[in-house]
Parts: structure tokens; C-alpha cells; sequence
């Protein structure tokens, strides 16, 4: 039921220097799409996921949620936000109820967190960390889910088991997703749309379809073209003011 | 951590130079006792046990000092509660907080006699003005304090359950609360002592019992040695709540942060 519409989404920062941050966005996520938003740091697109998420607000336009009610939603932000002073367990419980604690330990068996449900946060590796909180947006079902760069700084190894766990999540549920990411080749195995931020615009510049990731096969040549595509025209961005945007130059996966 | 290790060591020490600050204290009251040589004016320590041991044989002196306790005891959960609820709104939304800053000045600054026989004179001499009196000089207090915590908690976290749409009860005892023991610790503390202070005056002016009753009683009588044993028994009741009831709520609450 949950599809989500922006109609012209502005927002404009004053500090430090006067500028644009999204600049008339117009977007349609449909029910069980996987989005990914792809854009290098300082494109705008973690202010566009907390716009969606209620947690700032555009300056013009608006964000409506299609379907009956409030949609439950589900995030993971940059950083985990688990509660200092509760278990593992209880900041999973915290957000679902307390008749879910059987859901709970499973979910945290599959990030790879069984025997730390009693562990405080602070007990925890940073990586733990962000995988209790995927743990913890995944418990309530969400309707729709925002994932804030959810594998970042986590090792080669555990990032890949994290992006089959959300494949297989999103191939069972069908959960409609966002996923902010500065990484071209995770949002390609895990999408069906990538969506491209420009860096200086604050404009959608590029709005790619995929075929569902059932998982997504390595030497995928449809997506290969695509990213091709949108390699391509990542390159050709003006990159004042970092020598690392982000975007990745090799095609280093699938 | 550092508390936790050395914590043995410096208890103890505390321990001995109370007892000898407080045999000091006995000896400087006897050598004036003993240098004025008038017990109606100023009664030696021992004489003042003797009228406190009258008072406790025929009854008096718990009954008082439990009238008065009780008193404490509703004054200051009413005005924790109160204060605590008006604190976390005024912290919570700016806007509320501008409109009502300026009350919150007045009632900081509002003398506490003016509450109490403005109290008594609407209300008449009933228990019911007693208390309000009392609560009504402390909830200003504890609001301050509380807003100042409240305004301090971290954002992060209310973005967190704001997206998950967490249930603001669960928010805040799972949130708030324990953010704002601190908080809510030394506005407990300050708020205990101003409510011993004027709960008395507030017996003295217009009941028919309790301590600050008693003292107006003795006053009138000029029983000195009375007022000083009833003055001593109430210190040490509220030592004897700090100690074991206010301290080991405040190492409860710290728990985690120790962890």
C-alpha cells in the first residue's frame, strides 16, 4: 500500500554559504521498489531522506504517503542511535513491543548478533552497532524502510553477508526501500531504481530502472550498461572541493 | 571509576573527621553553656537531652516530628510530580518555554511567606492550604531544573523514536527518565531542602501540630532547651532520610553510567 510522492521537495541551507540543497525534487516511489539515491557527499541526500522521514522540512513542496494512514517506518541512520542505558535486546523491543522478543533474537541471530541480546551498546563494536540497528528497523515490518549508508565502514566481508541479508529481506517482504548510498556498485546489486543526486544542482539527474536482484548475478549485462551509463556521467562531475566523492571508478562488483 | 577504587579510603576518613567536627561542636555548645551560666538562655547539650528524653517519654516528640515528616513527605511528591511534568514541557518546546518563563521568574522569586498566608487566608487554616502552600514554593524549582536537564537530552535519540513511532509513554521511561535522573536527583535535593524549612513556618503559622508548632509553643514559654532537643531530633531525621533513602536512590539511578 505504501507508495510515496514528492512534488517539488526544495530545501535551502544558509550556512556556511547560501546554496540550493534539493532544488525542486519530483519523485515517485512505488510499493516494493527498491530505491537506491546515489550522489557523492554533500549532494543533498541524507536531507532528502529526513525530509521523508518527517525529521526536517522542505521548504516548498510536499511529501505525501499514498495508502491508508501512517505508513510504519522503518530507518537506519549514519550512525546506530541505540539507547546508551538498554540491552541489545531492549533497544529491539524498545521500538516493536515487548511481545516481540522471540522476532527479535532471530533477527539478531541473522545480523550475526546472537549471545550479545544483554550486551549494552557501548559493549559493542561500532559495526555491531549499526547491524543491531538494521536489526532493530527490520523488527517493526516496516512499510517503508530508509537505510542511511547502512554498510558503511563495515569490512568487505560482513558488508557483503549484510547486502544478501537485505536482498533476501526485500525479495521476501517486498518492503518498499530507500536506500541512501554513496556507493554505485552496492546500490546496483541491491536496487530496482537507482536514482543519481548531482552534486552542485540539487536535481535528480539520472533515473535508472533495474531488473529485480533475485539476487543480482555478477556479469549482469543489462546492468552492466546501465552502469556504464551512469559511470560515465558520474565522471564528468566538477569535484571542487574533495578528490573522493565517493563514487567508485572501478567496477569493483556486480 | 576513580569513585569506585577509592572510594573505601576517603568514606572513612569522612567518616572520622564528622565525628570529630561534631564532638567539637558539643564542646564549643557546653563551654558556652558553661560561660553564659543561664540554662534558661542557652541549656547545656546535656540538659537539652533531658528535655528531648521528656518529650519522647510522653509522646510528643515522634508524634510532632512524624506529623511534620508526613507533610514533607506529600509537599514534596506533589511538587516533584508537578514540577517534573511542567520542566519537561517547557524543556521540550520552545514555545511553551517563552510564554511561560516569565511566570516561572515569579514564582522562583514569589517570598515564601506570601504563598503561605495568602494560602491560609483563601483557603482558612486547613491542611489542605498547609500542603498547597508548600508546593506551590517548591514546583518552581524543581520546573527549573528539570527544564534545564530536559533541554540537555539528546537529540538524536527523540529522532529515533519520532521515525519509529515509538509511544511517548515508552519514550519516557525508556528515554527520558533516565536522562533525567540527574536532574531529577538535585531537583529532589534542593527541593527536600526548602520544603523542610518552610513546612515548619508553615506550622508555626497555622496548625495545630508538628514541629514548627511545637517550637511556637515553646517559644511562647521561652523553653529553650525544648526547642533546641526538637530542632536536633528533626536534623537528625533528615539526615537519617538523606542517608539511607536519597543515597541509595542516587547510586541506583547511576548505575549504567558506570557500567
Amino acid at each position: 500500500m505504501t507508495g510515496l510522492l514528492l512534488n517539488g521537495v526544495t530545501r535551502d541551507f544558509t550556512e556556511p554559504a547560501a546554496r540550493h540543497v534539493l532544488r525542486s525534487i519530483d519523485l515517485t516511489i512505488a510499493k516494493s521498489e527498491f530505491v537506491s539515491l546515489v550522489g557523492p557527499s554533500g549532494a543533498g541526500k541524507t536531507t532528502l531522506l529526513r525530509i521523508i522521514a518527517g525529521l526536517d522540512i522542505a521548504h516548498a513542496g510536499r511529501v505525501t504517503w499514498q495508502g491508508e494512514g501512517r505508513p510504519r517506518l522503518g530507518i537506519v541512520f549514519q550512525e546506530p542511535r541505540l539507547v546508551p542505558w538498554l540491552s541489545i535486546l531492549d533497544n529491539l523491543l524498545l521500538v516493536g513491543g515487548s511481545d516481540q522478543a522471540e522476532r527479535a533474537r532471530a533477527l539478531l541471530a541473522e545480523v550475526e548478533l546472537a549471545g550479545n541480546e544483554d550486551a549494552l551498546p557501548s559493549q559493542l563494536s561500532g559495526g555491531m552497532q549499526r547491524r543491531a540497528a538494521l536489526a532493530r528497523a527490520l523488527l517493526i515490518a516496516p512499510d517503508f524502510l530508509m537505510l542511511d549508508e547502512p554498510l558503511i565502514s563495515l569490512d568487505t566481508a560482513l558488508a557483503e553477508r549484510m547486502r544478501r541479508l537485505l536482498n533476501s529481506y526485500w525479495r521476501e517482504h517486498r518492503t518498499t526501500t530507500l536506500l541512501v548510498t554513496h556507493n554505485l556498485a552496492e546500490a546496483a546489486e541491491l536496487s530496482t531504481r537507482i536514482l543519481i543526486l548531482s552534486p552542485d544542482e540539487g536535481r535528480i539527474v539520472a533515473d535508472c530502472a533495474l531488473p529485480p536482484p533475485a539476487p543480482r548475478l555478477r556479469n549482469d549485462r543489462a546492468v552492466s550498461a546501465v552502469l556504464e551509463d551512469l559511470r560515465r556521467m558520474t565522471h564528468t562531475w566538477p569535484r571542487p572541493d574533495s578528490p573522493e566523492t565517493g563514487v567508485p571508478k572501478a567496477h569493483s562488483a556486480a | 571509576m576513580n569513585r569506585l577504587v577509592s572510594a573505601a579510603p576517603i568514606r572513612l576518613g569522612a567518616g572520622w573527621s564528622r565525628l570529630i567536627s561534631a564532638i567539637v561542636l558539643l564542646a564549643l555548645w557546653q563551654a558556652a553553656a558553661t560561660a553564659i551560666a543561664d540554662p534558661a538562655l542557652l541549656p547545656s547539650p546535656l540538659a537539652t537531652l533531658h528535655a528531648g528524653y521528656a518529650e519522647l517519654m510522653r509522646g510528643e516528640l515522634i508524634f510532632h516530628v512524624a506529623v511534620t515528616l508526613a507533610r514533607v513527605a506529600v509537599a514534596f511528591a506533589l511538587a516533584m510530580l508537578i514540577g517534573s511534568a511542567i520542566g519537561i514541557l517547557l524543556g521540550r518546546s520552545t514555545a511553551l518555554d517563552q510564554i511561560f518563563n516569565g511566570w516561572l521568574i515569579v514564582g522562583l522569586n514569589l517570598p515564601a511567606l506570601v504563598t503561605m498566608v495568602l494560602c491560609y487566608m483563601w483557603f482558612g487554616l486547613t491542611e489542605v492550604a498547609a500542603i498547597l502552600a508548600v508546593t506551590i514554593n517548591k514546583v518552581p524549582t524543581v520546573a527549573a531544573i528539570v527544564r534545564e536537564g530536559t533541554k540537555a537530552l539528546d537529540r538524536s535519540l527523540f529522532e529515533m523514536t519520532q521515525v519509529f513511532n515509538v509511544r511517548p509513554g515508552r519514550i519516557l521511561t525508556r528515554v527520558i527518565l533516565p536522562q533525567l535522573a540527574p536532574s531529577l536527583m538535585a531537583a529532589a535535593r534542593a527541593g527536600l531542602a526548602l520544603t523542610w524549612k518552610i513546612v515548619l513556618v508553615v506550622e508555626l503559622l497555622g496548625r495545630p501540630n508538628g514541629v514548627g508548632f511545637q517550637i511556637r509553643t515553646f517559644f511562647n514559654f521561652f523553653d529553650i532547651a525544648s526547642i533546641l532537643a526538637y530542632s536536633l531530633a528533626f536534623i537528625g531525621a533528615v539526615i537519617a532520610i538523606e542517608t539511607f533513602l536519597l543515597q541509595p536512590i542516587d547510586r541506583r539511578l547511576g548505575r549504567w553510567r558506570r557500567a
